[in-house]
């Protein structure tokens, strides 16, 4: 079998309606499953540990056939500088990297939004510290919210496959075309087996249109130095200003224009258990695991503790987290970094924002024991904050 | 958050984009007047209306448009002179979206960078937007809405746009006939 004799389908075919099997695999295999049924033309990798196997199992789909071009760029600049050219030009390219490259690769994130190039990436995030260190840690995430990328945040590997697969539609609609990053917490979800139900039928995403993009796709004619050359990024006058204003306004608005199509594949922003507990926790990614075990072990100590998972960050869950959290009167917000990012979001949301206890936070790999989220519950310690 | 309505400018300094002030885009068969999701015939009719009671109206057909050669493409630049004849409305096209400096011209071409001088240059009041790609489109019609008092149309092949005065979305020829139809009838009995 190669991706040519797949049989293209629409996304919502493809994510609720084909046939799965289940299978025992890593999240960097969940990865590769995505990529096989979602019609990718290109991809383009560098490696660095956690991510390097998933772009490694990516380019073993090339060798079966299922991609039409893969290679290795020269550090992730390049990656993300390729992967931008590629986009441009009108393909369906795919690339991950995580931790360290996402900031080496950094300018490029503004820019693939800027150009409203549909690029779906995987961040299989770790820590950004010196001493280096290649642990899991989400920091990374807490720096991307403002480039303009749409972010969605995996709690396990079936999260993973399912948002991976489902991005592809929300980043090509024209009236969105933004890239959308999948975040899933390295070496807990990448290097780990779980079950993961994954696509079973001879069927792929349906290839990409480039003629529906809201901006021109590049040809001989329509050179990508446009972007950069053209006078009015120089300018110093109200004219330029307002075209670069203007310019600006229709990335927030075409994240804001993704809502919809969002709903459609992962369905609603936040999830909530136990909804009228007055205490809530509040998190993404695996910390959600973690809390929803601290969770029920309050619940065995008589506390009444709802939780509150966030699967999309960009565009912003403000209405969601506002209802979340309307009747709560306290608020753990668990974290896998020394930042706080997930805590200063949510402050920024809702009304009587001293509810939050912003933490418990761990980084530089460690875990975090259900037992430290069980305190900060209790209200007598809180770590690494 | 109060309702934003997408008036006529000129808005001010820096005019939002309505995405973000909760105009959402139509559903199919529906359009947008103003930021409010009306029935498309509705707004059929609020443009040849729009048309028939304006003193300078133009068409900016953009490169979508004036370099597609498929007899579709023929065809719908047929149905936009036809209907600009029937609304008695210039042409003035937008052929790239390169700034155009020192200085564009501003009676033959109009820019998604630029667009208030053309606009302030033949002070056009109704200006309708086709085959302009959307990002620019909607980069043209902000600006736009911030410095003029220009009534605009988005005649959208796609999803239409919230910042356009007045927007169709799946705007296809069968579209651009029921328009052309319709800009007749307004403008039947003008001297």
């Amino acid at each position: 079998m190669s991706g040519e004799a797949l049989k293209p389908v629409p996304t919502p075919y493809l994510l609720f309606e084909a046939r799965r099997e289940e299978q025992f695999i890593t999240g960097s295999e969940a990865v590769r499953e995505a990529v096989r049924r979602a019609n990718v033309d290109m991809a383009i990798a560098y490696p660095i540990t956690p991510q390097s196997e998933s772009m490694h199992l990516v380019g073993d789909l090339y060798a079966e056939g299922y991609l039409r071009d893969y290679f290795r760029g020269e550090n992730e600049f390049a990656v993300m500088s390729q992967v931008a050219g590629a986009a441009m030009a009108g393909v369906r390219v795919f690339t991950a990297t995580c931790g360290p490259g996402t900031l080496r690769a950094f300018e490029n994130f503004p820019l693939w939004a800027g150009t409203r190039l549909p690029v779906v990436m995987a961040f299989m995030t770790r820590g950004v510290n010196a001493p280096l260190t290649i642990q899991p840690d989400t920091i990374e995430m807490g720096m991307l919210l403002d480039t303009g990328i749409l972010m969605l945040h995996a709690e396990n590997a079936q999260d993973l496959y399912d948002m991976l697969l489902g991005a592809f539609s929300v980043a090509e609609r024209t009236t969105v075309h933004l890239p959308l990053g999948v975040f899933v917490d390295g070496f807990f979800v990448t290097h780990t087996r779980q079950k993961v139900r994954v696509v079973a039928e001879d069927v792929k995403l349906e290839p990409y249109d480039p003629a529906a993009s809201p901006v021109p796709t590049v040809d001989m004619e329509t050179p990508p130095v446009r972007y950069m050359r053209d006078p009015f990024v120089m300018k110093s006058n109200y004219v330029s200003y307002a075209a670069h204003a203007s310019w600006q306004q229709e990335i927030l608005a075409a994240a804001e224009r993704a809502r919809p199509y969002l709903r459609e594949v992962v369905g609603p922003f936040v999830e909530q258990e136990n909804p009228d507990a007055p205490i809530q926790v509040v998190a993404s990614g695996t910390a959600v695991a973690q809390a929803r075990e601290a969770a029920r072990m309050a619940r065995e100590e008589g506390l009444e503790v709802g939780l509150v998972k966030i699967k999309v960050l960009r565009p912003a869950p403000r209405e969601e987290i506002r209802r979340a959290l309307a009747r709560a009167e306290k608020i753990v917000i668990p974290e896998f970094n020394r930042t706080g990012w997930l805590a200063r979001e949510v402050a920024s949301m809702i009304p009587a924002n001293d509810r939050i206890v912003a933490g418990p936070r761990v980084y530089g790999g460690m875990t975090m024991p259900p037992e430290v989220i069980l305190d900060a519950l209790r209200g007598t310690r809180l770590a690494g904050v | 958050m109060e309702h934003y309505r997408v008036l006529p400018g000129p808005e001010g300094y820096l005019p939002p984009a309505a995405a973000l002030r909760g105009v959402p885009l139509p559903l199919p068969g529906e359009a947008l007047i103003e930021g409010r999701p009306v029935a498309r015939d509705e707004a059929v009719r609020h443009i040849a209306a729009k048309l028939a009671g304006a003193t300078v109206p133009r068409f900016f057909p953009g490169p979508q448009l004036l370099w597609r050669d498929t007899p579709y493409a023929r065809e719908r630049g047929r149905l936009v002179r036809e209907i600009a004849r029937e609304a008695g409305a210039g042409v003035i096209p937008m052929p790239d979206y390169r700034p155009k400096y020192p200085m564009i011209d501003p009676a033959v071409e109009i820019n998604p960078n630029h667009p208030n001088l053309t606009i302030w240059h033949n002070k056009i009041d109704v200006g309708v937007f086709i085959g302009v790609h959307c990002h620019q489109a909607n980069l043209a019609l902000r600006i736009i809405r911030g410095g003029t008092a220009c009534y605009t149309v988005a005649l959208c092949a796609h999803d239409g746009h919230e910042d356009a005065h007045v927007s169709l979305r799946d705007a296809d020829n069968a579209v651009l006939e029921q328009l052309r139809d319709a800009v007749r009838a307004a403008t039947r009995g003008r001297a």
